[in-house]
């Protein structure tokens, strides 16, 4: 009696453990499914911008594309250089990290080895707040704040012009190399510090030449990083730096990036289908690789660092 | 001698070096205040009630954030619906359930390369995939849809954060009792990882809430003089979901239409509601800041 009670109990239990199992198997297969939005996601960018540019190649020569200087998609006799946006989103990205690279860095530098637990404590997350302040209230802030400033400078700065819209966007980028950089001194072990020390190096010494260079691949990292922000950012360049698409390098001028050229194309009616749609998806493939080589750059510099001690 | 006096030159070039460094934070927060400052001193003719019960308008005085608040609280609301719950459950597949496999690694990848993806790429997918081949149309629903994509592989990032922060001593502790894998995560590793992930899912809605450029290349529209349908009904069923179907604008949306007037009296609106947004930001990152403090003082693993 006994022992067939035991059996019973032992059926029922391999039952409910047999339920239990495909329960845990069906959530397994749901959490499965959650995750590969994310590949979906990737999969539909690539496809996507492919698709329309395949379309725009076939009536704009790619030779012209990646080589022409002009952009006026509008004209009678319309010619599609995208150099004449490129150059507005290069140097406004070379302003953004001219500033923010050497700001960042000092800031990461002096967080990491100078500054008190306490006062990194309280000074990281507010430096982070930078980063999080919506673009186009920067946007704001670059057309209407800097640009006056740097007009009391250069009396002859346009209103819209590159140098403002970049140095606003370097501000804004400046947490990004300060916390990542910071991060990557901070995983330097203490007994390189320790070593250069008993040499009687002061701690800036140690700093610039012990632990900077051990840190080299996680700062320049972040630099990577950060460039690949400034190339995508777009409602600072859109409002500060202009939509006229002009191929020049020279920061006082106004000129329209990429970001900023399939904005102001956006903001008027898109029939589907038509070369003027379709070259918002060609500049915007040139966009997503830029950033793209960017982003592997950086994700590859940034696993070399962690995996170095 | 000569010792002496080379480390005291080093000495001084530390110092030199401290106070360079000290003047770029200071610098840093004042730009954050002069922001701050700009936006409420240029806005403070338009910040009051009315500009928050009034459409947009011809006249400037007259033109108010309603229709954009609205369509910003339905947007944000069904981006967060949609993404929260699916990243936190893509964070807990790759952390709990795929950690050594291929197929997990290209997901972790991707999901990396997505968080660096700039915005205004969602953008452009949304336009062409919502709205022209599922004919979403320019809606709420299509807006929704977008800023979910864009917070999704934030809110994964901050999920696996979150979960691999549970020390394997608890789960192990479960595992002994005869727990199977979804009841150690569901009643143990989730109720202990929420509080992060609330922190930084705050973060994320925040910076959603900021985000302008993708909207616009899905053709979120400038000029929206009515509200969507109410969500809720007098009649039975009570709910509608009419307002999906509704073109919308966001805050952001509504200060670059505003910005692109500056030098007239339009500029008042275009600060004020950037004040609207700054405090926002402000607010909620002040939030996740607190949290993160209290989590990482109660809880000592």
């Amino acid at each position: 009696m006994a022992k067939s009670e035991a059996v019973f109990s032992f059926t029922k239990v391999s039952a409910s453990r047999r339920i239990r199992d495909i329960k845990e198997k069906a959530i397994e297969v749901v959490l499965f499914l959650a995750a590969s939005v994310s590949v979906l996601t990737t999969v539909g960018i690539i496809f996507l911008l492919i698709e329309e540019s395949v379309l725009f190649f076939q009536k704009v020569s790619f030779w012209e594309f990646i080589t022409g200087t002009e952009w006026t998609p509008l004209f009678a006799e319309p010619s599609y250089g995208i150099w004449a946006l490129l150059s507005g989103t290069i140097t406004t990205s070379a302003i953004a990290l001219v500033v923010s690279i050497p700001m960042g860095t000092i800031i990461a530098i002096y967080l990491s080895e100078f500054a008190s637990p306490k006062l990194r404590e309280i000074c990281k997350p507010i430096l982070e707040l930078l980063a999080a302040i919506p673009t186009v209230v920067y946007g704001y802030f670059a057309l209407l704040f800097v640009t006056p400033l740097l007009q009391k400078i250069f009396p002859e700065l346009p209103g819209f012009n590159m140098l403002s819209a970049g140095i606003v966007m370097g501000l804004m980028i400046v947490p990004l190399v300060s916390s990542l950089s910071e991060d990557a001194m901070r995983a330097v072990p203490v007994s390189l510090r320790e070593g250069s020390m008993a040499m009687g190096a002061t701690k800036l010494q140690t700093a610039i030449r012990v632990v900077f260079p051990a840190a080299i691949s996680g700062i320049i990292a972040s630099y990577i990083l950060a460039a690949s922000r400034a190339v995508g950012e777009t409602m600072i360049v859109a409002v500060a730096a202009g939509l006229q698409p002009n191929f020049t390098f020279n920061p006082l001028k106004s000129a329209a990036t990429v970001t900023a050229y399939i904005v102001q194309v956006s903001l008027g009616d898109l029939p589907r289908g038509t070369l003027e749609y379709q070259t918002i998806f060609a500049a915007g493939l040139a966009l997503f690789v830029m950033t793209l080589i960017l982003n592997i750059i950086g994700y590859l510099l940034a696993k070399r660092y962690r995996e170095i001690y | 001698m000569q010792g002496r006096d080379n480390l005291l030159h080093r000495r001084r070039l530390e110092k030199v070096f401290v106070a360079v460094a000290l003047v770029l934070i200071v610098s840093a927060l004042l730009v954050l205040l002069s922001l701050t400052a700009e936006m409420f001193i240029d806005g403070l003719p338009r910040l009051n009630w009315k500009f928050f019960t009034s459409f947009p308008s011809r006249h400037a005085s007259d033109a108010g954030l309603l229709s954009a608040w609205v369509g910003t609280v339905l947007v944000i609301s069904l981006a967060a619906i949609f993404s929260i719950p699916l990243g936190i459950a893509a964070g807990v597949y790759l952390e709990e359930y795929g950690r050594d496999s291929w197929l997990a690694a290209i997901i972790e990848i991707n999901v990396t390369n997505l968080a660096a993806v700039p915005p205004i790429i969602y953008g452009l997918v949304a336009l062409g995939i919502f709205v022209q081949s599922w004919n979403l149309g320019e809606t709420v629903l299509t807006g929704g849809l977008t800023i979910a994509l864009l917070m999704l592989p934030t809110v994964v990032v901050v999920s696996r954060e979150a979960i691999r922060a549970i020390p394997a001593s608890l789960k192990e502790a479960a595992y002994a009792v005869g727990a199977s894998k979804w009841q150690v995560i569901w009643d143990h590793v989730l109720p202990y990882s929420l509080g992060s992930i609330l922190t930084g899912v705050i973060v994320a809605v925040s910076r959603a809430i900021g985000e302008t450029a993708p909207l616009i290349t899905v053709g979120a529209l400038t000029y929206i003089a009515f509200l969507p349908e109410s969500p809720f009904t007098s009649k039975f069923p009570y709910v509608s979901f009419a307002w999906l179907q509704a073109p919308f604008t966001v805050v952001p949306i509504q200060m670059f239409n505003w910005i692109s007037r500056a030098g007239t009296d339009f500029q008042a609106n275009a600060a004020a509601a950037g004040a609207v947004l700054v405090i926002l930001t402000l607010l909620m990152n002040g939030v996740a800041i607190y949290l993160r403090y209290r989590l990482r003082k109660a809880v000592q693993w």
